[in-house]
């Protein structure tokens, strides 16, 4: 069996990948797709849309010990349906962090046997003995270990669920794709990392995404920036820039009660101010981010230059600290990069 | 100058057209058959890897038991890096199922191409499955695509192959690394399962050895009787023109120039012969792969492709060949050629009177190398020393045929009266020289057909006794776990004359690994168990439980034998009451009664039944079975099946060698042809004289007949005892080096006969056109000779 070119195919349904999978902006025959004006109905919409073809439960937490030393912890369930009715595929990601490594892990899973799942109430996410789970989204246990390191956190929601664009409907192209697209931006963390020159206590910030689609990019998109960030003042800041012959730029800032405002195009700015050889290829770590119209102008900068998740379709994905009108941290994810 | 220089070389072949034809056909086939053989090699090497790469299980520890898909999530879920497999045979074929997970399978698993989402979406939903191009599955079956799997090898979804099989379980789950210290153990995780090391012993490779080693020896044969044309063509060609030779320098043609010409000659033959021997070369093992896939599908359950590709390495190491050849027939004509005084008598040489000292020296060597491969039969061990030994009998063997020739020609010759028949045995006598390479060529080609029919026969024979004795019950029965077991031995009371049951566990015999079997004690197995070697009473103090019985392999491998005791491992030390013959098997095996069985293996269900029933019951009963615990194929099998399949892969195994052995003795007759057909032309000025007397050219050409047959049945009747001595070195020395038993060898005189009297026929056919060709012959032609000055 050629795994490669098996996951080749399970991430051709995936949309963290745009590169040079143009066929995928045309994918969503005989799939659901997503409507503005959604009504969410919960604990249910926790739970897997199998209509759609892909989802993903993405779960960042930026992290720090007891000297101040930065961390950065992923954990990620993707679900893909190969067809409408078909066979459905679950993918783990596992990174953890630090100032001086980055360990990556990647599992698969065929659905249709408990090997891997979601359920929504109680909720509980897994893939093998990686696991999210709690009785709802407010408090969460997240376990995942590889066989170098892993990690044993509490995480614990702070503030309501947001919704970003329209309510949910996310629109990610000029010509209109979307997906639902909410998140838990509020957790507070404490718990565990299992690293190999021994146990750190850990505490921090994270952010859980939902979002689920059936074509997500436009053909012509290469990959995407994307930011996650805790600012000091309480509030919360998601901008996400998708990349290629249709630029396209977005932002949330979300109020530290929860309110949403949405911005589009021009609103947001992002600009590499410096590059890092990361596998061979140059990857932007350090970026200006303004967003004029809530007085924000930070510089972004990645904890660990080489958070690079070497998955069978490789990207960036790690902790970052933002200074400049606030101090923040955060986490930062960036594909399509060759 | 060079024009001129090589258009005189080269009017020699447009003047002997057949010798030319010669030259370029026996290099071609020597070059070809080296080839063939090494191209099979080669492609079932290829095959090897890529099956051990389909999932590289061979490498992994396992763990097996009765298992499901569940049992598979439980241990993900705990944390272990597991993925299923299912194994079995699809119902109605003898092509292996592999039920994979493709999600879990280690990253070396190769062969289909999930690249498609739509390939992997029919994969997984049952409606593809991989298998080797042609593969033909019966219908209800998923559509095969083509792929580039193992030979024999379906490759499917594990979800599919439980369908197929119609089956709830997994066969076993394979333990990757990489997983985190410090989880709950397998064992503990899935009570009632066992995990199993690597098992080294299953590497196909290793096992198939001794038969391409078999084969690289026939080919090595073949290129030999090959380079023995070659070098009577070459050499005559030399000595024909040794008057050009004397002439081209004489005009002021420098000797390394002739030299450098006749090189470039030899490069061109190099390069037509070579590319003609590679396209032979593929076309006998395009013909033989098939044969050669099923043998080792059939003995080591190593699946070969039984397609062909010809890569550029061939061509290489054709061309290597075909140059080598060329160098050793024609170095030693260039290198006398290069050292040839201006004026040197053209006299040739080769046909002078045959010197007794260059016969003696043949004789000498010949028995030196008979005492040579007497030493290494007796003394020698390993299986290069086995080969060996072959090569120095065939080759003594060889080199004593000419003196012996003489030897029994000039007793010929002496008992002789009439003149004509004086003048026929002296005139065979004075070709020995120039036929004796042709002849030994027959030689060898006669004794390797002789030697290894009879090691053929002979293990026929001995195997389809023993098969008899060892599938004794009528019915075999394999239950897929301890309950069914015990349902069926319930189920099987009362109808049928005796159900034995069998256990077998993996154990470490001696250390290396092996299986341990259970029986329980019945007439059937006293009765018919094929025993070497045995303490007094072995069945009462097997029944007793007080010892062990083990095979041959074993037994000769560790030098053990009845009355002293092994190590069973978890088997414990026992005494080995006797020792069994056990046909096909690579590894060490050892019987053990039910009792002590069961205390050494507490956890081994007895799973596998004979049933001793009366035949004529047998499909009834079967059908029964089937239908009362919806038993898929390959747990119910049939004696006269088995028997039948059995028989067949040992057919298949000796059919290639039969091939190539026909090939061989074509080859050397074809040598005969060649040196008789040269020699024709060669020896008119000593015949000339003889007809010039009154002998009529018709009697003349009988008379050449005559001597082929003569000549031919000397050689048959030494290649005789050769190939008895090689059938006896291959049974009971390569044998026991390579597999690990030894066979008795039983004579085929019918056989012998008739291969003696094909090769009088082979060597009578092939002096039939130089005789055809000497009644037909033009007196004028006759009369040259003498006008002719030599």
């Amino acid at each position: 069996m050629n795994v490669k070119a098996l996951l080749l195919a399970l991430c051709l349904a995936m949309p963290a990948q745009g590169q040079g999978f143009a066929g995928l902006g045309q994918g969503g025959e005989g799939f659901a797709l997503p409507t503005p004006d959604p009504t969410f109905t919960f604990p249910e919409d926790h739970g897997p849309h199998p209509d759609y073809r892909i989802e993903w439960w993405y779960l960042t937490a930026a992290l720090e010990d007891a000297e101040g030393r930065a961390y950065g912890v992923q954990w990620t369930l993707f679900r893909s349906a190969l067809t409408p009715e078909g066979p459905q595929v679950w993918m783990g990601h596992f990174g953890l962090t630090t100032p001086e490594a980055h360990f990556t892990g990647e599992r698969l899973a065929r659905g249709g046997i408990a090997q891997a799942g979601v359920t929504a109430a109680p909720f509980a996410a897994w893939i093998d003995d990686w696991r999210m789970e709690g009785t709802d989204l407010a408090a969460l246990d997240l376990v995942a270990r590889t066989g170098e390191a892993g990690y044993d956190l509490a995480l614990s929601a702070e503030g309501p669920l947001v919704f970003h664009g329209d309510a949910g409907f996310s629109v990610k192209s000029a010509t209109g794709q979307a997906s639902y697209y909410y998140s838990q931006p509020f957790y507070a963390v404490s718990g565990t990392l299992h690293l190999p020159e021994g146990d750190v206590a850990v505490t921090g910030r994270g952010w859980l995404d939902r979002e689920w689609s059936s074509q997500p990019l436009e053909g012509d998109q290469e990959g995407w920036d994307w930011f996650s960030l805790h600012l000091d003042d309480g509030a919360r800041l998601m901008a996400f820039a998708l990349r290629g012959g249709s630029d396209f730029h977005y932002a949330s800032y979300i109020h530290p009660d929860g309110r949403l405002v949405p911005f589009y195009g021009d609103a947001l700015e992002l600009t590499p101010l410096r590059t890092a050889e990361v596998a061979g290829r140059d990857v932007p770590v350090e970026w200006r981010l303004s967003l004029p119209a809530e007085g924000i102008d930070l510089t972004v900068e990645a904890v660990n230059d080489d958070s690079w998740q070497a998955t069978l379709f490789p990207y960036w994905e790690g902790p970052v600290r933002a200074t400049g009108t606030h101090e923040a941290v955060g986490f930062l994810e960036m594909t399509g990069y060759e | 100058m060079n024009r001129a220089a090589l258009g005189a070389l080269l009017a020699h072949w447009r003047r002997h057209p057949v010798q030319l034809a010669t030259l370029v056909i026996g290099l071609a086939l020597a070059t070809g058959l080296w080839i063939g053989v090494q191209a099979i090699n080669a492609q079932a090497r290829l095959s090897y890897d890529r099956a051990a790469a389909t999932l590289g299980q061979e490498n992994l520890p396992r763990l097996e038991g009765a298992l499901t898909l569940d049992d598979f999530v439980t241990a993900r879920r705990a944390g272990w890096l597991v993925t299923p497999v299912l194994e079995g045979r699809i119902p109605g074929t003898s092509l292996r199922l592999l039920g994979i997970d493709p999600f879990t399978a280690p990253p070396s698993a190769a062969s289909g191409d999930l690249g498609e989402a739509e390939v992997l979406t029919a994969f997984l939903t049952g409606e593809v499955v991989f298998a080797p191009p042609g593969t033909d599955l019966p219908p209800g079956l998923p559509a095969v695509q083509a792929a580039d799997v193992a030979p024999g090898l379906v490759l499917a979804d594990i979800a599919a192959a439980q369908a197929i099989l119609e089956t709830e379980r997994i066969t076993r789950l394979l333990v990757l690394p990489g997983a985190r210290d410090g989880l709950t153990p397998l064992t503990e995780l899935l009570p009632g399962t066992t995990r199993i090391a690597p098992q080294g012993e299953t590497d196909i490779a290793r096992l198939t050895d001794s038969f391409h080693l078999n084969l690289t020896a026939f080919g090595l044969l073949a290129f030999a009787v090959g380079l023995f044309i070659v070098h009577a063509a070459i050499g005559l060609a030399f000595e024909q023109r040794r008057t050009l030779f004397r002439t081209l320098r004489a005009l002021g043609l420098p000797a390394a120039r002739l030299t450098l010409l006749l090189a470039a000659e030899l490069v061109v033959f190099t390069f037509v012969s070579g590319t003609l021997g590679i396209l032979l070369g593929y076309g006998v093992a395009a013909l033989l792969l098939p044969g050669v896939a099923a043998t080792l599908s059939g003995l080591y359950g190593a699946g070969v492709a039984g397609e062909l590709s010809l890569s550029p390495l061939w061509w290489l190491s054709g061309f290597a060949m075909a140059g080598l050849g060329l160098a050793l027939a024609g170095g030693q004509a260039l290198w006398q050629l290069a050292r040839l005084p201006i004026l040197a008598p053209a006299m040739p040489r080769a046909w002078a009177r045959a010197r007794a000292v260059t016969l003696r020296r043949q004789g000498a060597g010949g028995i030196a190398l008979l005492v040579v491969a007497a030493a290494l039969a007796l003394w020698g061990d390993g299986l290069l020393v086995g080969f060996l030994c072959l090569g120095a009998l065939l080759l003594g063997a060889a080199l004593l045929l000419p003196p012996l020739l003489a030897v029994a020609l000039d007793f010929g010759a002496g008992r002789a009266r009439a003149p004509f028949t004086q003048w026929l045995w002296a005139d065979a006598r004075q070709q020995v020289p120039g036929l004796s390479l042709a002849l030994m060529a027959l030689l060898l080609a006669l004794s390797a057909n002789i030697g290894v029919g009879t090691m053929v026969g002979s293990f026929r024979a001995t195997f389809t006794g023993w098969l008899d004795q060892r599938l004794a019950a009528e019915l075999y029965l394999y239950a897929a776990d301890a309950e069914e077991a015990r349902a069926m031995e319930a189920f099987l009371d009362g109808r049928v004359d005796a159900v034995l049951p069998v256990a077998i566990a993996p154990a470490r015999i001696e250390g290396a690994p092996g299986q341990i079997f259970a029986q329980t004690d019945h007439a059937t197995f006293r009765d018919n168990w094929p025993v070497l070697d045995a303490v007094p009473g072995v069945w009462d103090r097997l029944a007793a439980g007080e010892g062990a019985l083990v095979n041959e392999q074993l037994a000769r491998r560790e030098g053990l034998w009845a009355g002293e005791s092994v190590d069973l491992g978890q088997g414990g030390m026992r005494e080995i009451l006797g020792v069994y013959s056990d046909y096909g098997n690579p590894a060490g095996q050892a019987i053990l009664n039910a009792a002590p069985f069961r205390e050494a293996f507490p956890d081994t269900p007895f799973l596998t039944f004979g049933l001793r029933l009366d035949p004529g019951d047998v499909q009834a009963l079967s059908s029964e079975l089937v239908a009362r615990f919806d038993l898929p194929a390959d747990r119910i099998e049939r004696q006269a099946e088995v028997k039948a399949a059995a028989l067949a892969i040992f057919e298949q195994t000796f059919a290639v060698t039969a091939a190539l052995n026909v090939l061989t003795l074509g080859v050397a007759a074809f040598a005969l042809w060649a040196s008789l057909t040269t020699l024709g032309t060669m020896r008119l000025p000593q015949v000339a004289p003889v007809w010039a007397l009154g002998t009529t050219r018709a009697r003349l050409a009988q008379a050449d007949l005559l001597r082929a047959l003569l000549l031919a049945t000397f050689t048959a009747l030494l290649a005789i005892p050769t190939g008895i001595l090689l059938a006896w070195v291959l049974l009971s020395v390569v044998n026991v080096q390579a597999f690990g038993w030894r066979l008795p060898l039983l004579a085929d005189p019918m056989g012998w006969i008739v291969l003696a009297l094909a090769a009088m026929a082979a060597a009578v056919l092939a002096a039939t056109l130089p005789a055809w060709r000497l009644w037909r012959m033009s007196p004028a032609e006759l009369v040259k000779v003498f006008a002719h000055e030599r």
